[in-house]
């Protein structure tokens, strides 16, 4: 991808011009409704057929603290997070500071000029665009939350002159977004949108070297989060029953499966609820009410993050022991504990493998976009009712909360859910064998009944000791025989999950493997190595446990960089546990401070690592490229930057 | 336990009830708990219950947590889904298992450990939730698998086996149900069989959360002089105070009774709540008055037994969630799945 002004590419303009490869930061106060102005910008770039992204770095509070929205449009298709900003909007006096320093040497600074900048904020290698934003406003609007929004309204203007954003396409978008009936609103949200673009257009070089050009690249996309899609997800699996606590970043999965619930789950002729959405006292309740509900057959779920699978785990164990279907949903956040709990993270991947005391281990998913999350959701059905255990769906608060630009799934209607092994009515009154817990077919999956169905189908549900009949033990061998088959069910499930992505080229003996939200800015990165004559294949996990193709993959390379976003390379422990490649082939790549991961990250840990002025690749090294700015955390990123 | 079946004889006092089972459909397995355990009483109790109501077997879940209570649900109905869950969290799986299928017959069997200290939090919400299920608190003031210590319900000044004084105030499950506003809220006495049927009958019919708080004596850890849960104790200062009948939608009410002296109740299925001894200052549907009355009988040192408190309005989970009549678990994936042409309207809207 283009990385200089003037650098080829198929959508450059004329010479010192750089079309479609903007990164812009915003910096508003939360609370100020900034978010519906910067994703009306966002919402317009995507409209303009270009490809977008838009990163949410916001804090754990209602109102008042510092918030930053970062788009990227590129008309590659690179969008990972960019952290090399060309404009920053900074409207939020607080932290002046730190936005003015954080812009690269050459970009440029949108600022509200109402009142005069302090001097030491000023800075020789960088374009300062002051606009009377709060001055203008106050001539035509009154009362301050209005002032606020046409604030607001105000910079997506000047925004949209200086990167020649489509005005047209702006209010379009505007207008479907309030409604035609609120005219009033419409107007003079369309007079606070002109008063930035005009005064932009009047007073500065509109539009910038760097802007933006209609592509069509987004014809058969969709702008969508990863929470909604999973819930969509979840509603076409025929999820019944959701059980949930509210916590960051997860709250919104349930929250859509209720609002899709409502509209398309009723019952025809009576209008009641063809699903149960239960806001439970904690999250060691909710486990249990979706696990109580699949004992009973209905497909149930429910979606947390960190700190809710820790209190899931003891009801996780029991899942896995009693062999009754689980799917849970974990947008990871940045840990441990509270940790930041508005900051992404990928901390649970060794949580979620392992879950809850004694010899556990659980089937896990890992979605890297929306796309895949709504994809993944429905696998984890099948896969829960198939292997009768526990099934994460591992997101994180990027993928889950973000807006991202992905393929429109398309439903296959001839899929139907796999219920995995029941034994029905019929044929347990015709006098099927029913041994709860026995192998039967040597796949090391046994046959359940679901309660009600028939008598002859009845047994005792207990997380105690039992035998392949479902009865209490203490014995050695008739426990050992249970736990045993578990194991063998589990280690057979891999070749059933969801294929990892791999992307090859012909001769590399280098690899990058990573996982969930890593992966955009991993594919970036490798294009940027291969042209940097460093070549690479690379491989995306999707799912735990790993088959045998991932560990023939990384078996097949010399040396494989894991990238992952958690401290402890906690990917690296899984693959290093789980396969027989040997553990110094593995070189650990993280950045676990809570924003996305940017390519520029993982090419420049490759890069050190190569030349050897890495220190070492084992996962708990101090120092070197690990620790300090690559490793920055906040919005304040010193040295990361944009290949 | 589940897959032996005993030997069934046939015999004259095996009277069968109304879909031809007898008492014997209703047993489980040999308890395996101390000789004289109150729980077994129980136990025994809900087996004459379930043959009472005619409740077919398969139809039944029977959930606990863990603990001594826990492991009475193997003792009885054999043919019944049972679920042993972890401990204190039986009304999660109870909830969760009855939000997916509305038609089975629910009894939850918990303790006074695995009620009112560790699950606590879940006893309180399931009561909040009102789901409609029987839940049975086997109340012992002990905790007997690990050997003697104090429950939460142990009484202030008990003594303990071992001679340790509880100083700690007790968690009453009666009048901690009146306060979270349960439907119906029961307490019996082990040792009193009469008494209890009636109530575990209409526990069952009533939709909704069904409290029935049972003294229990611990013979082994809590049954010497200076507990508050030994079967002396109980039998000196339990004071029935509301006698009920319970008399199911198809069976005439033929008894007569002296004017004034009956109150009848109405359950949702038809059956009926016959309340026959009632002091005059007690209206037993209106739950304030209950909580009043109940406290005032305990600061007198008694330990007031019977259908202390029931709410003919009450409204279940699936009442108040509008879920649909069929049972979710039950609802075909073609009544689930909106289908390609509704993720493509709803797809629209994310452009």
């Amino acid at each position: 991808m283009p990385t200089e002004q003037g650098t080829a590419s198929p959508t450059a303009g004329a010479p010192g011009a750089r079309i479609n490869d903007v990164a812009i930061r915003i910096a508003t106060a939360n609370g100020t409704g900034s978010a519906s102005a910067n994703r009306l910008l966002m919402q317009s770039i995507f409209r303009m057929g270009i490809p977008v992204t838009g990163k949410n770095v916001f804090p754990s509070n209602i109102q008042g603290l510092p918030t930053w929205y970062e788009i990227r449009a590129n008309g590659d298709g690179w969008t990972a997070r960019s952290p090399d900003y060309d404009l920053v909007v900074a409207m939020n006096p607080a932290t002046y500071g730190r936005d003015i320093a954080g812009i690269r040497a050459g970009g440029r600074v949108l600022y509200d000029d109402s009142r005069p900048l302090a001097s030491e904020l000023r800075r020789e290698d960088v374009t300062f665009l002051g606009i009377p934003l709060a001055r203008m406003g106050a001539e035509y609007f009154r009362g301050s939350r209005t002032l606020i929004l046409m604030k607001n309204m105000g910079y997506v203007g000047a925004v949209a002159a200086l990167l020649d954003i489509d005005r047209e396409v702006v209010r379009t978008v505007l207008e479907e977004g309030l409604g035609a009936k609120k005219k009033e609103l419409l107007e003079a949200n369309y007079k606070a949108f002109d008063l930035g673009w005009d005064y932009a257009r009047e007073h500065f070089d509109c539009p910038l070297p760097t802007r933006l050009r209609a592509m069509d690249a987004n014809r058969d996309a969709i702008l969508i989060d990863g929470n909604t899609a999973a819930a969509l997800g979840c509603l076409y699996a025929g999820a019944t029953v959701a059980s949930w606590y509210p916590i960051t970043p997860s709250t919104s999965l349930v929250q859509a499966f209720e609002r899709y619930a409502r509209r398309y789950r009723r019952d025809p002729d009576t209008g009641s609820l063809r699903a149960a959405v239960i806001q439970a006292e904690d999250e060691l309740a909710a486990a249990g009410m979706a696990l109580g509900a699949s004992w009973m057959g209905a497909r149930a779920f429910s979606a947390t993050s960190g700190p809710g699978i820790s209190l899931m785990s003891e009801f996780i164990g029991l899942a896995y022991y009693t062999e009754i279907p689980l799917v849970l949903f974990d947008i990871q956040r940045t840990g441990p504990s509270t940790g930041m709990p508005t900051r992404t993270q990928q901390g649970d991947l060794l949580t979620v493998a392992y879950a809850s005391h004694g010899d556990t281990r659980h089937l896990a998913l890992f979605p890297a976009d929306p796309a895949e999350c709504f994809e993944l959701a429905v696998a984890a059905f099948d896969l829960a009712d198939r292997f009768q255990t526990p099934v994460f769906v591992v997101s994180d608060l990027d993928i889950g909360m973000n807006d991202w630009v992905v393929p429109r799934p398309a439903w296959d209607e001839s899929y139907r859910p796999d219920r995995g092994k029941v034994l029905r009515a019929e044929e347990l009154e015709a006098g099927a064998a029913f041994r709860r817990y026995a192998d039967v077919d040597g796949d090391g999956i046994p046959w359940r009944t679901l309660p009600g169905t028939h008598p002859r189908g009845a047994f005792f549900t207990r997380g105690s000791g039992h035998d392949s009949d479902a009865r209490y033990t203490e014995d050695a061998g008739p426990y050992t025989e249970v736990v045993d088959r578990l194991d063998r069910k589990h280690r057979g499930a891999a070749a059933h999950l969801p294929r990892p992505v791999i992307e090859r080229t012909t001769g590399a003996r280098l690899a990058l493997v990573s996982v969930g939200g890593c992966d955009a800015a991993c594919r970036e990165a490798r294009h940027g190595l291969a042209r940097d004559g460093v070549q690479a294949n690379y491989l995306r996990l999707r799912a735990f446990p790993f088959s045998d193709e991932v560990e023939a993959f990384l078996l097949e390379h010399d040396t494989v960089f894991v990238v992952e976003q958690n401290r402890d390379a906690q990917l690296r422990h899984l693959l290093v546990a789980e396969t027989r490649v040997p553990k110094d082939r593995l070189v650990s790549i993280r950045h676990y401070g809570g924003v996305p991961l940017g390519a520029g990250q993982v090419a420049d840990d490759v890069l050190a690592h190569l030349a050897g002025t890495d220190t070492g690749s084992g996962p708990r090294r101090a120092g070197g490229a690990l620790s300090g700015a690559h490793a920055a955390s906040g919005p304040r990123e010193e040295g990361e930057h944009r290949r | 336990m589940t897959y032996i079946r005993k030997p069934r004889v046939q015999h004259p006092s095996l009277q069968a009830n109304e879909i031809g089972l007898t008492r014997r459909d209703y047993e489980g397995s040999m308890s395996t708990l101390c000789a004289g355990c109150g729980h077994d009483s129980v136990t025994a109790a809900v087996i004459e219950t379930f043959w009472k109501l005619s409740i077919p077997p398969h139809r039944v879940a029977k959930l606990s947590g863990i603990g001594c209570s826990a492991k009475t649900p193997t003792y009885f109905v054999s043919q019944a889904h049972g679920f042993n869950a972890v401990h204190g969290r039986m009304p999660s799986i109870a909830t969760g298992a009855n939000a997916a299928n509305r038609d089975l017959v629910y009894i939850g069997i918990s303790g006074d450990g695995d009620s009112l200290s560790i699950g606590l939090g879940q006893l309180g919400h399931v009561i909040r939730r009102n789901v409609n299920m029987l839940y049975v608190l086997e109340n012992n003031g002990v905790y007997g698998l690990t050997k003697g210590q104090f429950s939460a319900s142990a009484d202030p000044g008990s003594v303990a086996k071992s001679g340790e004084v509880n100083h700690e105030r007790a968690i009453d499950p009666v009048l901690l149900a009146l306060s979270l506003g349960a439907t119906f809220v029961a307490r019996g006495f082990s040792g009193d069989k009469a008494q209890l049927v009636p109530i575990l009958e209409a526990g069952i019919r009533h939709r909704g959360l069904a409290l029935v708080d049972v003294i229990s004596p611990c013979v082994t850890f809590n049954d010497h002089e200076g507990s508050t849960k030994s079967y002396r104790y109980t039998r000196e200062h339990e004071v029935e105070e509301v006698a009920v009948d319970f008399v199911p939608r198809r069976r005439e009410i033929t008894t007569e009774y002296e004017a004034g002296t009956v109150r009848d109740v109405p359950m949702h299925d038809g059956s009926v709540v016959r309340f026959r001894k009632v002091p005059e200052d007690y209206d037993p549907t209106d739950r304030d008055a209950a909580y009043a009355y109940v406290r005032a009988r305990q600061d007198a040192g008694e330990v007031p037994t019977g259908l202390l408190h029931v709410d003919p309005g009450s409204r279940d989970l699936h009442e108040v969630m509008d879920t649909a009549a069929t049972p979710l678990a039950e609802l075909p994936f073609e009544d689930l799945c909106p289908g390609g042409d509704a993720l493509d309207e709803i797809l629209a809207e994310y452009r």
